[in-house]
């Protein structure tokens, strides 16, 4: 199976009556592992969160096709259900909710009725995920992100995408404030993920990360849109080279979306 | 405009009453003060709620039930608070104003352990009962209800734990008031002597939708020295039955007392838990779970009054209100003169699920000393639309990610109750009132 296929057209997104995405073209495919780099504020974690369909974001322009079904039109469960799944940035604490019963709605979401996990199944499964992603045993009866450390909420992040297995995720900033060691430990959970099947848009602020998963393609966001694709080479360049060079190639003075 | 509520009860009746269960001479003369002050002193004054109008007056006072043998023998929606894994080894169920079923371990019982219902507890243990009934906590003369309740107390249980006596197993107590008229004006009293230990849980539950009584419960707990108690219940009348329910604690030094209350009534409800630390280091934490719903009124306080030097004591309230209900949520820490080192904190929060609900959340410290630590938390609001779409992005359903976080919001009370079964129970009935 070849896996599915997002594809954004022309999307335009605003927040609070102000436009933040102006026209974003990106087509993933399963088995791919997309790259999407740039400074703050170019609208980078906008994307990720439109697609996913945030209530704060409101789209007034384009398209977002999940193997040619409009998500735009879908709920945001629905749009889960269909495939996507979004490893966020600043994820919900939900008191009073264990991560463990929290996880196995998720999954059973994602079944038909019926054919719910059991519950050992379950267990097991997420105990070798939680092995892999080094956390902790007792974080599943822990109340849903309450508590947990930047880097435990990241892992949780992950243990989820590895839990639900989507078409195509989209990880925001999965790097942001991991150490190197919990950064590997991350990388390391995405990469069992990979197959011909299972696609990836992967939103990151710096290349280490990169180090550690490496992108097929990449992409260069400055003032809402897309500016630049290109190979792992690209993510290589800018390391080395930083973004000025881009600005300078496209005549940019300002990179941020308010421009 | 002032409203005279005539007691259909008066002295002979009292009297009579009070002979006829064979109690002690100070009971029916305590009886008989009561009755003469109720007449004249005022009804409480929860804050923001009118109570002049309720019910509190109109009730049958004494219902008996019948008593049964076996566990067997009870309808389902009772037997629902056991658990079927484990024998119940220290049990009261209490059927209208009578002891239908009873039991207590021997161990406990050799090692001078009561739990009894409050009747057998005065023919039996007069003075022990007499030292502690409306003395330390609650006083008879407050106002009205208090003094309503001590001339007409028809049931509840004394449970008294001798000293360094650690007990492990939950202690637990069904009220039931099967007859829709009956009245449940029950006297819970907890004397947990030095350095002893038991958890206590309680069940009220009513099925009368039409009918209408009034309930008037008063509970006393009593940590001596060292103590530790931690007291569950969950309260589930029907809407015909209006309740008064007074659940005060009396720390002394170094002791605890934990309460989990699980505020499930139908009717009116006015609620107060009120914990006075009396004794240096002693502790409480007081958790009250609230739903509302329909067009009820319903207003809860609860306080920790700190004395004792370094007392720290914790409360949580958080309700769920839906339809047109209303609540009102007092969290009152009061720090006085002499209690330094002290910590008071609190948080109330209201989840409101329809717009014409009303819920106040009133946090308020008082505190009369310098050297001291206090904090509130409070708020009012809507489920939160940026918790709901992270679960909704798991491919949770809107409405099963709303249960999720509702009763996620209600777990802390939940989690806290020692019986599974009340535990599940309690799980049940906020799934039946939410949704």
């Amino acid at each position: 199976m070849a896996g599915s296929t997002l594809e954004i057209k022309d999307l335009h997104v605003e927040i609070e009556g102000q436009e933040i995405l102006k026209g974003v073209n990106l087509t993933i495919n399963g088995g791919e592992f997309h790259a999407v780099m740039g400074p703050n504020g170019t609208g980078k974690s906008t994307l990720a969160s439109a697609i996913m369909g945030h209530p704060k974001y409101e789209v007034t322009k384009g398209e977002v096709l999940l193997d040619g079904e409009n998500v735009l039109e879908m709920e945001v469960d629905e749009r889960a259900q269909a495939g996507l799944f979004l490893a966020m940035q600043y994820p919900s604490e939900i008191s009073g909710v264990t991560n463990s019963d929290f996880l196995r709605s998720s999954i059973n979401a994602h079944r038909e009725e019926g054919d719910e996990i059991s519950l050992m199944k379950f267990i097991k499964e997420m105990d070798a995920k939680m092995d892999t992603l080094d956390m902790d045993k007792n974080m599943a009866q822990r109340y849903l992100n309450e508590g947990f450390s930047g880097g435990e909420k990241k892992r949780n992040e992950i243990l989820q995408l590895m839990m639900i297995q989507p078409a195509i995720a989209i990880l925001d900033e999965i790097d942001s404030g991991l150490d190197i060691d919990a950064l590997k430990v991350v990388a390391k959970g995405i990469n069992e993920m990979r197959n011909d099947a299972f696609g990836c848009l992967i939103i990151t602020h710096y290349q280490r990360l990169l180090n550690y998963i490496t992108p097929d393609k990449v992409h260069v966001m400055m003032q809402g849109r897309v500016v630049k694709s290109g190979g792992p080479e690209l993510s290589q360049r800018l390391e080395a080279e930083g973004y000025d060079w881009i600005k300078q190639e496209l005549g940019i003075e300002d990179e941020t979306v308010n421009a | 405009m002032t409203v005279e509520v005539s007691l259909p009860y008066d002295k002979e009746y009292i009297s009579q009453f009070s002979q006829g269960q064979n109690e002690p001479e100070w009971m029916k003369n305590l009886r008989l003060s009561a009755l003469e002050k109720s007449e004249s002193l005022p009804l409480p004054k929860p804050d923001k709620t009118n109570i002049s109008k309720w019910n509190f007056t109109e009730f049958d006072h004494h219902v008996t039930g019948d008593r049964i043998e076996s566990l067997d023998e009870l309808p389902v929606e009772i037997k629902d608070f056991l658990d079927e894994e484990k024998e119940q080894q220290n049990l009261v169920i209490q059927r209208n104003h009578t002891v239908a079923y009873g039991t207590i371990d021997q161990k406990l019982k050799d090692q001078g352990v009561i739990f009894t219902d409050i009747g057998t507890a005065l023919r039996e243990h007069s003075e022990l009962v007499e030292k502690y009934y409306m003395n330390d906590a609650v006083h008879m003369d407050e106002h009205r209800l208090t003094a309503l309740h001590a001339a007409l107390m028809n049931g509840g249980v004394f449970l008294y734990v001798p000293k360094n006596v650690q007990i492990e197993d939950p202690i637990q107590a069904i009220f039931w008031q099967e007859d829709p008229k009956a009245s449940l004006i029950n006297h819970i009293l907890v004397v947990a002597e030095e350095n002893s230990s038991v958890t206590y849980v309680e069940n009220y539950i009513s099925h009368n939708k039409e009918e209408k009584t009034s309930a008037n419960i008063v509970t006393e707990v009593i940590a001596k020295d060292e103590a530790k108690v931690s007291f569950g219940a969950v309260d589930n009348f029907e809407a015909g039955t209006t309740v008064y329910a007074n659940r005060r604690g009396v720390a002394y030094r170094d002791s605890v007392i934990e309460w989990a209350l699980g505020q499930m009534n139908e009717g009116d409800t006015v609620s107060e838990n009120i914990t006075h630390l009396i004794g240096d280091n002693s502790h409480s934490n007081a958790k009250t779970v609230a739903i509302g719903r329909g067009k009820q009124k319903q207003n809860f306080t609860a306080n920790i009054t700190h004395f004792g030097k370094g007392s720290d004591g914790y409360i949580l309230q958080h309700g769920v209100m839906k339809d047109k209900a209303s609540a009102i949520f007092n969290g009152i820490g009061k720090i006085e003169h002499g209690a330094s080192k002290s910590n008071a904190e609190q948080e109330s929060r209201v989840l409101m699920l329809s717009s014409d609900a009303r819920g106040d959340a009133n946090p308020i410290l008082l505190i009369d000393e310098d050297d001291v630590t206090a904090g509130h938390a409070a708020s009012v609001g809507r489920v939160d639309p940026i918790q709901l779409y992270y679960l909704m992005s798991r491919g949770i359903s809107k409405f099963e990610a709303e249960r999720l976080i509702i009763h996620g919001f209600l777990a802390p009370v939940v989690n806290q109750l020692p019986v599974e079964a009340v535990k599940r129970q309690l799980q049940q009935v906020i799934e039946r009132k939410v949704y």
